[in-house]
């Protein structure tokens, strides 16, 4: 038994190609599916992105929301949100932009004037909208970024196949989950920026690695066809694929239960990064290769058979 | 491959070695850090607002409010060189845009007015450094007996950039005044100034001592000054100012309306050097009525001392030399060259040019960032602890091979980010629990690939070898794709996220390192001590 490492076989001969069809399916459902979430029902944007008020206070005992709730609605501050936040002593105000940076100073001296001493306020942020435009393009701008920068990274080491193949998978992996904040109704902000760019790199980590050894496997079977070369280098890289995942996930999920109340949106976003990251280099980002009819154009080393004539 | 060499281990040891002395700090209390040797590192890591709490501003430049500005001055300076110097009749009137119609309504004086107008036209660098050249900063367009004036757009640039300056200097100022030395204050893009204050509960203090106008004065001083006597009062219509510098040194000032000067009507101040003695001098100028006032002020009273008083604290007292009638003048008084920038810039802090919006704000109290940091690094020793496990469950001694490089890759993290001072930041603190979770994909790689080519018939020795060259490109490429979205994430950084690309970016250097020296090292060491035959985390189900 011990160690559990034996009981991986090191080649399990899984036909992922059967399920690549299905896989295939699935995925542009649900991608479809996010993007039509995403512009009807639009996304739960913080103030990072939309401008506001939000203010995390924490009362002497537990909370009462609705009396808080009455309190601040008293001042016509326009659409605001009430919310416990980790434990009923704390709870997190939000308050819609209205109007202009100036008037967002005000929100916050009549919040505070309203809920009086005895309130401790442990958190206080204030994004006005133009720098809230800002944040919102920069966000966009650096998720492009990204993608252009790890498609350029993979053309230059791989070939052309390989980079689409990788990228079109990152954009399943970001649309998905953007898909699922449109659902879910968590908050999107900032920090979820920072996330979708780490599982971006975490997903294209697990792709690269597969890729990585489909290379190698085209090289030393070269009439093996290539359905199955890719079949048998996601076979071969899948007690890594699964250990790895496994490892990250026991940290992530570490940081979401005792990491703490702020990171929690974040943490969310990674762990499932990490299963849809898995899941999109095995069963998208390999067989797209079969599509893309992926080659290798290797000057390294003669082709087999291939002879000089004079 | 797996020979081990003197100098090798030597490196690898050194560089873990060295990460360890300078995490050490982390983790020693205050007491025992003092006491350490000089030559030892005694610097913890910086800890971001988020985790010690404090207030995080961003102030813009009120464009449109300094647009305003600019207009009403240029107005005033119309009156000024055509009326008040010259008695030319004219009419005035402020267009939408921004620009003024100036009509001479005097026919005969209009040449005369088109040579005053011109002297508005002052160039001004243009671009970085001046790179641009020069270029007026007022555009006067003449139509028969009407001029129309506007401010060029490299005029109100280099006008927004001088307020950013000034508007810094105010704020470096009102820090001080207010105790908080370790606020950081700097300038954000073209427009913005950012100010990081640790420890600021309420950042209402920090926005009004911002917001609020300095007050400048230019007030005579009486004829008696206090002589150091016990029980001295001011003579009536005096009242006691203590010096700038020396807060025992008390002025008697002169407060009547007649005896001062409001600096709201100061336009500018510029360090200079006087023409004649070379010495380091303060240049100002006022506005049309702060130049008449000025004027009447110093020619009643050459001879005697006025006070320059910046928020009821004198600044200089100079002797009025000569009446200062065209609304310039200048301040000397043995100054050094950063005295007169220092003056000047507090001069101009008096007329603060513009209003200064927040744009953003932050802050995060103290009882949040305590929490963070207990959940921070709760969250780490667990996240720590159960990849060490996980890795030893799944392959023994292999594990803890794996381990030991975790721990080795965590301290060298933690060394380099409090080295180069890195602030550290709850999103930091994230960065280094996923690094802890994805570092041991290198050794999973290599161990997979171990087993692969043992599998494949290789003897134990030679799957170990072979295993590790050849993992080691993927291990590369793996990682290099996830820098470069690290990269780009500290390109995008605001704050706390920068804070967790630094976290990541690092990691994953320290994670490629310790895979390609000390997991190796490791091994070889394993492999010298037993001579395997056999792999323990071969597959059991073996072909």
């Amino acid at each position: 038994m011990f160690p559990l490492v034996k009981l991986l076989p090191v080649e399990p001969n899984i036909d992922f190609m059967k399920w690549a069809r299905l896989a295939f399916i699935a995925s542009s459902v649900a991608m479809l599916v996010s993007i039509v979430a995403v512009f009807t029902l639009g996304l739960n944007f913080g103030i990072d992105f939309k401008g506001g008020t939000l203010i995390e206070i924490r009362t002497q005992g537990p909370a009462d929301i609705a009396a808080l709730r009455k309190k601040i609605g008293a001042l016509k501050l326009g659409s605001f949100e009430l919310q416990e936040f980790g434990n009923p002593r704390d709870v997190l105000i939000r308050v819609e932009s209205t109007g202009d940076e100036q008037a967002q100073q005000e929100v916050v001296r009549k919040v505070k004037k309203a809920l009086g001493p005895g309130v401790e306020y442990r958190r206080v942020e204030v994004v006005g909208p133009k720098v809230s435009g800002e944040l919102a393009r920069d966000g966009v701008i650096a998720v492009l970024m990204a993608l252009a920068g790890v498609m350029l990274y993979i053309w230059f080491r791989f070939e052309w196949q390989f980079a689409v193949g990788a990228v079109a998978a990152l954009v399943h992996d970001v649309t998905i989950t953007i898909g699922i904040f449109a659902f879910t109704r968590l908050e999107f902000n900032l920090s979820i920026i920072a996330a979708l760019l780490t599982i971006v790199g975490y997903s294209l980590n697990d792709t690269v690695v597969v890729y990585d050894r489909v290379r190698e496997n085209m090289r030393k079977f070269k009439k093996t066809p290539l359905p199955q070369v890719i079949n048998k280098s996601i076979n071969q890289m899948l007690s890594r694929t699964i250990l790895t995942s496994v490892s990250t996930l026991v940290a992530l999920i570490s940081l979401y239960v005792l990491g703490g109340e702020v990171l929690r949106g974040f943490t969310f976003t990674m762990i499932w990064g990490v299963i849809i990251g898995t899941y999109s280099s095995i069963v998208i980002a390999a067989p797209l290769l079969i599509w893309l009819n992926a080659r290798l154009v290797d000057t390294e080393e003669p082709r087999e058979g291939a002879k000089v004539h004079p | 491959m797996f020979r081990i060499t003197w100098l090798k281990t030597l490196f690898i040891l050194g560089a873990v070695l060295l990460g360890a002395l300078f995490a050490l700090p982390n983790v020693l209390p205050p007491h025992v850090r003092d006491s350490l040797h000089a030559l030892l590192p005694d610097k913890p890591i910086v800890l971001g607002l988020d985790l010690q709490g404090g207030s995080h501003l961003v102030w813009e430049v009120d464009k449109e409010d300094l647009r305003k500005n600019l207009v009403n001055q240029l107005k005033g300076d119309v009156r000024l060189r055509l009326w008040t110097e010259r008695k030319i009749r004219h009419r005035i009137t402020v267009n939408k845009d921004g620009s003024l119609t100036v009509t001479i309504t005097d026919p005969n004086k209009v040449e005369e007015a088109a040579k005053a107008l011109k002297e508005l036209a002052q160039p001004v660098q243009v671009g970085l450094f001046g790179a641009g050249g020069s270029a007026p900063e007022v555009e006067v367009r003449r139509e028969g007996n009407t001029f129309i004036l506007r401010y060029t757009e490299a005029g109100i640039e280099n006008r927004v950039k001088s307020a950013v300056e000034q508007a810094i200097e105010v704020i470096r100022r009102r820090l001080d005044e207010l105790g908080m030395t370790e606020a950081t204050i700097q300038q954000q893009g073209f427009d913005r100034i950012i100010v990081q204050a640790p420890g600021v509960k309420d950042p209402d203090m920090l926005k009004q001592a911002v917001g609020q106008t300095a007050r400048l004065t230019f007030q005579l001083l009486c004829d008696v000054q206090p002589t150091g006597a016990q029980g001295e009062r001011p003579p009536p219509g005096c009242v006691a100012l203590p010096d700038e510098k020396d807060p025992n040194r008390i002025y008697w000032v002169k407060t009547s309306r007649r005896a001062t000067v409001e600096g709201a009507d100061l336009v500018d101040a510029q360090p200079s050097f006087d023409g004649q003695t070379g010495e380091p001098v303060v240049t100002f100028r006022f506005n049309q009525k702060g130049a008449l006032k000025f004027a009447r002020l110093t020619q009643a009273n050459v001879g005697k001392p006025f006070a320059i008083i910046l928020d009821g604290k004198v600044v200089s007292a100079p002797v009025i030399q000569t009446p200062i009638l065209g609304g310039t003048g200048q301040i000397s008084g043995r100054f050094t060259v950063e005295e007169t920038r220092v003056m000047s810039a507090v001069l101009r802090s008096g007329a603060l040019p513009a209003k200064l919006v927040v744009v953003e704000e932050r802050t995060v109290g103290p009882s949040l960032g305590s929490d963070s940091i207990r959940a921070g690094i709760t969250a780490s020793v667990v996240a720590l602890v159960g990849v060490l496990i996980f890795m030893v469950l799944f392959y023994g001694v292999f594990g803890v091979i794996a381990d030991i490089a975790l721990i080795a890759n965590l301290v060298m993290l933690l060394g380099i980010l409090t080295a180069f001072q890195a602030t550290l930041t709850l999103p930091g603190i994230a960065g280094i629990v996923l690094t802890l979770g994805m570092a041991v994909d290198s050794n999973v790689l290599v161990y997979e690939r171990v087993r692969e080519e043992y599998r494949a018939g290789r003897s134990a020795i030679n799957a170990l070898e072979v295993g590790f060259s050849r993992a080691f490109g993927t291990i590369l490429d793996a990682n290099i794709t996830t820098f470069i979205a690290a990269v780009v994430l500290y390109g995008l950084g605001s704050g706390p996220v920068r804070g967790f690309a630094v976290t990541l970016g690092v990691g994953i250097i320290t994670t490629v390192f310790t895979a390609y020296t000390l997991t190796r090292f490791l091994v070889a060491l394993w492999v010298w001590k037993k001579r395997p035959k056999t792999l323990p985390i071969a597959s059991e189900a073996k072909a």
